[in-house]
């Protein structure tokens, strides 16, 4: 014992020395009742005093450090007197010979720190001004005041466990009914899932029943139609055929200037609007060739020969306000509505059907306006009673059909949403499924937090402003050993030169489950604390008394 | 009204203004000044009156006068003290006072008589008493001569550029007449002018409308009398003023001019200089370019979002300071103007002629570069800095505007800052962050969001409810905060400050004698008036402890926007006729806001501690003598490559232009840098003056542990490095303070004579030890370094050594070398002849180094020779001066015996700290014993040491010698 005690003194009167410059006899004065005082409390106490060890050297390592012999480093590399452990130089490379010390580069200096927790800091903080262990022996001469604040905190630490103790006590509970009722929840739904196929199965055989049944009625229906329909079709061409002829032979007549039932070139040449060049005359070898190199045509040769070439272009006399209709209708107004839109939503919707891309291609001139009023001869007649009854009976079969078809879709939906449900990972023993479908919200100051576990986290201003989707479910992401410690939530909405949002949430144990906090670390990364007895893990054995050493 | 993005959305964030790419800024030819003075220079003419030449004790003087004019100019020429001629020109009879620069020279500049001797031919030649100059004055045309030691330095209108605008009455324009319901006004050139009825409706409509459809001055003109009288009225629209004398647009703005045209322009030829370097704040190269071909390089602060690199657009920050090199001789052009500033540089070569012999076989080709400097307004005010060498250079412009602030210790460790640290639970995390780690830092830093709704002075309390408890957390760890706080003040009447201001008179008005309103961060705001004094002492008492609330002595602070920056304005600032303190435009004094501000914040600080304690505040804007306040950074960077390159030739120039305390934003501030980059930043940053990590609101977190152990490790190392390196960098900020020597500082002025240093500005010297060869490239596995100093071309002929500081190899002067490098080092190399104290470890803060002992490398010369100071004080407090507690030692190296001795026997302080290590750098052999002797009289004591054989590099070791004694170290 001597060896160190004696150590200590030496540099007790070291630092003595260094601290003061002047003065240093009252340096000597305190250091000798120091001394006096040390000496007379370890003669005293030497039985209560287990043992003394260096300065910064824990109780699990004071065997390494016996001041009776040399001190080797424990890395083994050198060994020296045991009067320069501590001695304010590192000797080892390992920085072993200097654990109260900040002299080694690398060293740890222990403290005991009794009330609370002992532990380690980095040497390089002994002294430094800054107070690091709670029992203050880390500043034994740097001039700073530390407070011993061990039992304070050893006490509040204390409080803390036990209150987390708790917690997780009646959190433990609630997860065990949790899992529960998940495995219940769980043979339900696989149950469910069992009905549901075989449902699925019985509505399949049942709509190839049905389709059959509505093919059969279709084929009478179709054939009816078309005949119908041909019938209408033959009808409107015999008319146009007829109006056509009416028009070629008002023409002839006009045309006909000197009514001599031919019509010249000359004649065909008062008409301008037929020049073929538009280039605003109509010479005569133009009305020549018209006139298929004849130099006049009867009303036969005009019809057979002339008319076709004319009639598009051909201005009555009679009605010159009128211009002339083009033969052959454009569709109905009705069926252009859905490419007008696709006009005007193009840049909106790029990516439209692509027939009506296609059709924008055609660039059709604006002839709408035009052929809004279609000519009211042209309506098809109602169908034939024996027809409607054919149409009625398919229309029925159809509607039978479609209505059993959506119910398979329904059907199919809830399998896979079910199928789907299933398969999400909710845990070891499915503690985290309650959470599914459920959704937690978090009000701050500004905003309203909401959290639907398995789905989304979303942003809402308290007053009023649309909601901003700070991700959806992306995985499990704790470390390895805790992976449903956190779950992240992945692209959200995009931030103004940044990111996609994202949302990490941290899950700890708690009874209730709730937001408890949120944050933004980092510019468009969310951070949300989210309690849930679903983590809570079975308290082990409060051991108060786990000072290893004092 | 310009379209800018929202700058306050309706939840309070924050949003950078839009980014209108480069056209929100003017080019040269936008200006009108430039295209008036670049007109009209060389074309008019001035002759000297030689006889009414004037000696007094302190200057001479004599008039110059226009020769078509013969409006006459008043020349004043001063010999200051120290080599340096000032060349001052104002007209002979201004109408009115024409504005004279106030507050940046440090006081009147001592001077010397001037003794006058005709000099023959139309000539009078000025001879100072001391110094050994001459200035020579031609009369036909005026030309004005510095000499030197028989040669001419710098010839003054040699290219006849000397254009002054005289001040005119102005035109009779304005309200000459109102009626009950009738306002005429006229205008300067009734030729030109058209007459318009306006409803008072229209009008209201054009005023409160955009502006753009309001591109005539007379609206402007008319807008007071337009709200009062409520009537028709009569428009008198003027002629286009092609010239912008009395008005000036700029895209939608309209400047209006006071007292119309008052630009200033005059030429310095530098003869036998081609290599010139100053006049920050520009993203260029060291050297600066010519600029026949292209734009002027413009001295007008302004706010440059992610500014471009290589652009001659003026930054932030102005110091009219160039300087000219040449092998023997370093000459400083300081243009002592605040108003808008345009320098155009033109390289040329002349022809020499010698008296003597053959003419043709005596001529030779000698380089000259010509200086056209340009100012919007005040009066000529220059001065000629003699040198001979680049540190009489520093010294010559310290006198005029002072020197380096003396830093406290704290603020030159590293600082951790980001806009914005979300809340007191961030801050703590963050510092904490730093101690898990074990990464020394010393302050953690908050942007505008820690306040309440960017009001100043606030706190936002949801985010920050205690400061003072959250500072008296960091303080417990030997840490500071520091908090931003701008020029301007977000207009609320419920807001205090705003109000007091408004109150007393604060704020800067607008041309129709309103106070200005124009955007910031908190939407429409107010300027403070930092031009006048009473404001700027209005300003500092805010920063008392019990009127800032929340504020602790662990505070300190940060000047932003203060160019001043106006989202809504010209250029993004303040308009040009907006109207300060004793009437003066903004033009006049634009470039000196931010400096004003800075002094005042500073004052405030040391004005909290009762003149105690050291302050630190840091700017964004400055100016010539911006120094005496603090620091200075290079404002909103990009995190990528070539930004980390450009940072350290910006820095170089600060440096040489008296801002010494300057640095960059580590990593960038806008965009997320890689990791790579990140970490080459710190190691770049670590060894520039002011070390700080800081990053906008859309980048990503990026302390430095969020990069993998590799990264980390990696800044940490350099951390680190630069805390055991803080002795010598302290030492160098004395050296600074006292001697303006700047810290870092371009090859060329430690090597003078070796022209290949002339362009080099990838690497610099810290302090006159260490080669800094940061790396500023992706991917470099080696450095290529050039040592300097061949010992051929510098005199005295010595061979220069240089020390590899990791692998301590030793290289020799002038020769190539590839140094291998990997992600965790940094080339550094020690020059020989040159000892640098360092501390053995670092602390977790710079407090911490107080305890740690001190570490010496001594590196020897050719001759075996080194020598090097160290300076400690208490770190914080004015003591130093106040009451003499600095210590200053000199460490020598010489006949193998190092003495540690007083540099300055006034110190008076007691460092506690031992020197506890000396490493000898390229000793010939192995000793055979080391011997220490502490004090006369002591018995000297053998040490042990170690010898490697391979370097000799001899160490030793447990020395526990005191700093402040006396002691040697012999060698044997």
């Amino acid at each position: 014992m001597s060896g160190i005690w004696q150590h200590w003194l030496r540099k007790l009167a070291v630092f003595g020395r260094s601290s003061t410059e002047k003065g240093s006899d009252k340096t000597w004065k305190m250091a000798s009742v120091y001394l006096a005082l040390s000496l007379f409390l370890s003669c005293s106490l030497a039985v209560a005093v287990e043992i003394q060890r260096p300065r910064g050297v824990s109780l699990s390592n004071r065997h390494f450090y016996d001041q009776s012999k040399p001190f080797t480093c424990l890395d083994g590399s050198r060994t020296i007197p045991f009067d320069r452990v501590n001695d304010d130089y590192c000797d080892c490379k390992d920085s072993s010979d200097e654990p109260g010390t900040s002299a080694c580069p690398r060293g740890n200096f222990h403290c005991t720190n009794a009330g609370h927790r002992p532990q380690y800091i980095p040497s390089s903080r002994v002294n430094d001004g800054i107070c690091d262990c709670c029992d203050a022996t880390d500043e034994y001469n740097s001039g700073s005041v530390c407070e011993n604040t061990c039992r304070e905190l050893g006490r509040k630490e204390k409080e803390i466990l036990q209150q987390r103790a708790a917690v997780a006590q009646q959190g433990f509970l609630v997860k065990q009914q949790l899992i529960d009722e998940a495995k219940k929840g769980q043979e339900e739904k696989s149950r469910k899932l069992a009905e549901l196929q075989e449902s699925k199965d019985g509505k399949e055989d049942e709509l190839e029943a049905l389709r059959t049944v509505k093919e059969a009625a279709e084929a009478p229906e179709k054939e009816a139609k078309d005949q119908h329909h041909k019938a209408w079709e033959e009808q409107k061409a015999a008319l146009r055929l007829e109006k056509d002829k009416a028009r070629m032979a008002l023409a002839f007549l006009e045309l006909d200037d000197n009514a001599d039932g031919l019509v010249s070139v000359e004649e065909l040449q008062t008409h301008l609007e037929l020049d073929p060049d538009s280039d605003g005359t109509l010479t005569e070898p133009e009305a020549q060739t018209m006139l298929g190199e004849a130099p006049q045509v009867d009303q036969t040769a005009f019809q057979d020969i002339v008319w076709a070439s004319i009639k598009d272009k051909y201005q009555s006399e009679t009605e010159p306000e009128t211009p002339s209709q083009p033969e052959t209708p454009q569709d109905p107004p009705s069926e252009r509505l859905p490419e007008e839109e696709g006009e005007e939503d193009e840049e909106e919707e790029d990516e439209e059907d692509e027939d009506i891309d296609a059709e924008e291609d055609g660039k059709i001139p604006p002839v709408v306006s035009q052929t809004e009023k279609p000519e009211k001869e042209e309506e098809m007649p109602p169908y034939e009673a024996e027809t409607q009854a054919l149409i009625d009976a398919a229309q029925k079969s159809r509607d039978t059909f479609d209505e059993a078809e959506k119910a398979l879709r329904d059907l199919e939906e809830q399998i896979r949403s079910l199928e789907k449900e299933i398969s999400f990972d909710f845990g070891p023993s499915a503690e985290f499924s309650y959470l599914y479908s459920q959704c937690y919200e978090l009000t701050t100051g500004e905003y309203v937090y909401r959290l639907c576990p398995f789905s989304r986290v979303t942003q809402k201003q308290k007053f009023g402003g649309s909601e901003t989707n700070l991700g959806t479910w992306g995985s499990w992401a704790g470390p390895e050993d805790d992976k449903y410690s956190v779950m992240k939530y992945e692209q959200g909405t995009g931030c103004w030169q940044g990111p996609n949002r994202s949302t990490t949430v941290k899950l700890t144990c708690g009874t209730e489950t709730a937001v408890v906090s949120t944050s933004e670390p980092s510019r468009c990364e969310y951070q949300v604390e989210f309690t849930t007895p679903a983590v809570c893990q079975e308290p082990k054995e409060l051991d108060p008394a786990s000072h290893d050493e004092l | 009204m310009e379209q800018i993005q929202t700058v306050t959305t309706t939840t309070g964030e924050s949003v950078v203004p839009g980014d209108e790419g480069k056209d929100k800024f003017k080019k040269c030819d936008q200006i009108a000044f430039y295209r008036r003075q670049k007109q009209l220079a060389g074309s008019v003419r001035y002759h000297a009156l030689l006889d009414t030449l004037e000696v007094s004790e302190t200057h001479a003087e004599l008039q110059l006068q226009h020769t078509h004019t013969e409006a006459r100019l008043l020349l004043q020429v001063c010999g200051i003290k120290g080599g340096a001629v000032r060349v001052k020109i104002n007209e002979l009879q201004p109408i009115r006072a024409r504005y004279e620069v106030p507050d940046v020279l440090i006081g009147e500049p001592v001077t010397q008589r001037l003794r006058a001797e005709p000099g023959g031919g139309g000539a009078v030649t000025l001879s100072a008493e001391e110094g050994g100059f001459q200035v020579r004055i031609r009369g036909h045309p005026f030309l004005l001569e510095v000499e030197s030691e028989g040669e001419v330095l710098v010839s003054v209108n040699a290219q006849g550029r000397l254009h002054f605008e005289t001040l005119q009455t102005p035109p009779t324009q304005g309200v000459s007449s109102v009626d009950s319901d009738k306002v005429v006004l006229h205008t300067v050139d009734p030729s030109h002018d058209a007459v318009e009825h306006l409803s008072s409706k229209r009008l209201q409509g054009l005023i409160k409308g955009s502006y753009s459809i309001c591109s005539q001055a007379c609206v402007f003109q008319i807008r007071n009398i337009c709200m009062e009288t409520n009537s028709d009225f009569i428009l008198l629209f003027q002629g286009e003023d092609s010239q912008g004398l009395w008005k000036e647009e700029f895209k939608t703005f309209l400047d209006v001019k006071a007292n119309g045209p008052s630009s200033v322009g005059l030429d310095f030829s530098l003869h036998g200089f081609e290599h010139v370097y100053g006049i920050p704040e520009h993203a260029d190269t060291l050297r600066l370019k010519n600029t026949r071909a292209g734009e002027p390089y413009r001295l007008y602060n302004l706010d440059v979002f992610a500014y471009e690199i290589h652009s001659r657009l003026g930054l932030y920050g102005s110091v009219p300071l160039l300087l000219g090199h040449r092998l023997g001789r370093t000459v400083g052009i300081f243009w002592l103007n605040v108003s808008e500033t345009l320098l155009d540089i033109g390289n040329e070569t002349e022809t020499e002629s010698s008296l003597q012999g053959p003419p043709q076989k005596k001529r030779r080709e000698v380089p000259c570069t010509e200086l056209h400097w340009m100012s919007e307004s005040g009066v000529i005010d220059a001065f000629v800095l003699l040198g001979p060498s680049p540190l009489d250079v520093f010294r010559q412009f310290a006198a005029l505007t002072g020197s380096q602030a003396l830093p406290p210790l704290f603020s030159l460790g590293y600082h951790q800052s980001r806009w914005n640290y979300e809340d007191e639970a961030d801050v703590l995390a963050v510092d904490a962050g730093f101690d898990q780690r074990d990464i020394p830092f010393d302050v953690i830093w908050l942007d505008i969001e820690h306040t309440d709704g960017k009001r100043y002075f606030t706190w936002d309390s949801k985010r920050f409810p205690d400061p003072a408890r959250l500072q008296r957390h960091l303080q417990r760890r030997s840490r500071r905060l520091v908090v931003i706080s701008d020029p301007h003040i977000k207009v609320d009447p419920d807001y205090p400050l705003y109000r007091d201001a408004s109150e007393q008179g604060c704020f800067v008005r607008d041309r129709a004698g309103r106070v200005f309103e124009g955007s910031c961060w908190p939407g429409p705001c107010s300027y403070l008036d930092f031009t006048s004094p009473h404001v700027r002492d209005w300003y500092s008492s805010q920063f008392a402890l019990n009127k800032y609330k929340g504020s602790t002595d662990a505070l300190f602070v940060w000047n932003d926007m203060n160019e001043p920056s106006v989202f809504d304005g010209p250029e993004q600032t303040m308009p040009k006729d907006a109207v300060h303190c004793g009437g003066w435009e903004h033009r006049e004094l634009h470039n000196l806001y931010g400096f004003y501000q800075h002094w005042a914040t500073m004052e405030g600080l040391i004005r909290r501690s009762n003149g105690t304690e050291r302050p630190f505040v840091l700017t964004r804007s400055f100016f010539a003598g911006s120094q005496r306040f603090g620091a200075v950074w290079t404002g909103d960077n990009v995190a990528s490559w070539d930004y980390l390159k450009i940072s350290i030739p910006m820095l170089l120039t600060l440096s040489i232009t008296g801002i010494s305390f300057c640095g960059a934003d580590v990593g960038g501030f806008f965009q997320d840098p890689e990791p790579e980059l990140l970490v080459r930043w710190y190691q770049a940053g670590a060894l520039q003056p002011f070390f700080r990590g800081h990053s906008a609101m859309q980048t990503k977190r990026r302390e430095p542990w969020l990069f993998g152990d590799e990264n980390t490790r990696a800044i940490r190392d350099a951390i680190r490095e630069r805390y055991r390196l803080l002795p010598y960098w302290y030492s160098l900020f004395h050296r600074a303070h006292c001697h303006a020597e700047p810290p870092i500082r371009p090859l060329w002025v430690e090597f003078p004579g070796e022209i290949q240093s002339f362009e080099m500005e990838d690497k610099y010297m810290i302090g006159n030890a260490l080669l800094a060869c940061p790396v500023t490239d992706a991917g470099v596995t080696e450095v290529n370094v050039l040592f300097l100093g061949s010992g051929e071309v510098s005199l005295p002929v010595c061979l220069q050594f240089w020390y590899d500081i990791r692998t301590f190899r030793r290289f020799e002067g002038g020769t190539n070398t590839s140094v291998p490098v990997t992600l965790d080092s940094v080339p550094l190399f020690q020059r020989g002849g040159t000892i640098v104290p360092r501390k053995t470890k670092a602390g977790r803060s710079t407090a911490c180094l107080s305890s740690i002992p001190f570490d010496l490398t001594v590196a020897l010369d050719s001759e075996g020779c080194a020598e090097g100071e160290l300076y400690v004080d208490d770190g914080h407090s004015f003591n130093y001066r106040t009451k003499q507690e600095f210590t200053l030692r000199r460490f020598t190296f010489r006949n193998k015996t190092l003495s540690c001795s007083c540099a300055d026997e006034k110190g008076q302080f007691q460092c506690v700290c031992s020197v506890e290590r000396v490493v000898f750098l390229g000793l010939e052999a192995k000793p055979s014993a080391v011997i220490v002797q502490q004090g006369s009289g002591v018995r000297e004591k053998k040490k042990p040491f170690r010898f490697e054989e391979e370097t000799s590099m001899l160490t030793v070791e447990n020395l526990k010698l005191k700093t402040v004694h006396s002691w040697e170290l012999k060698i044997k």
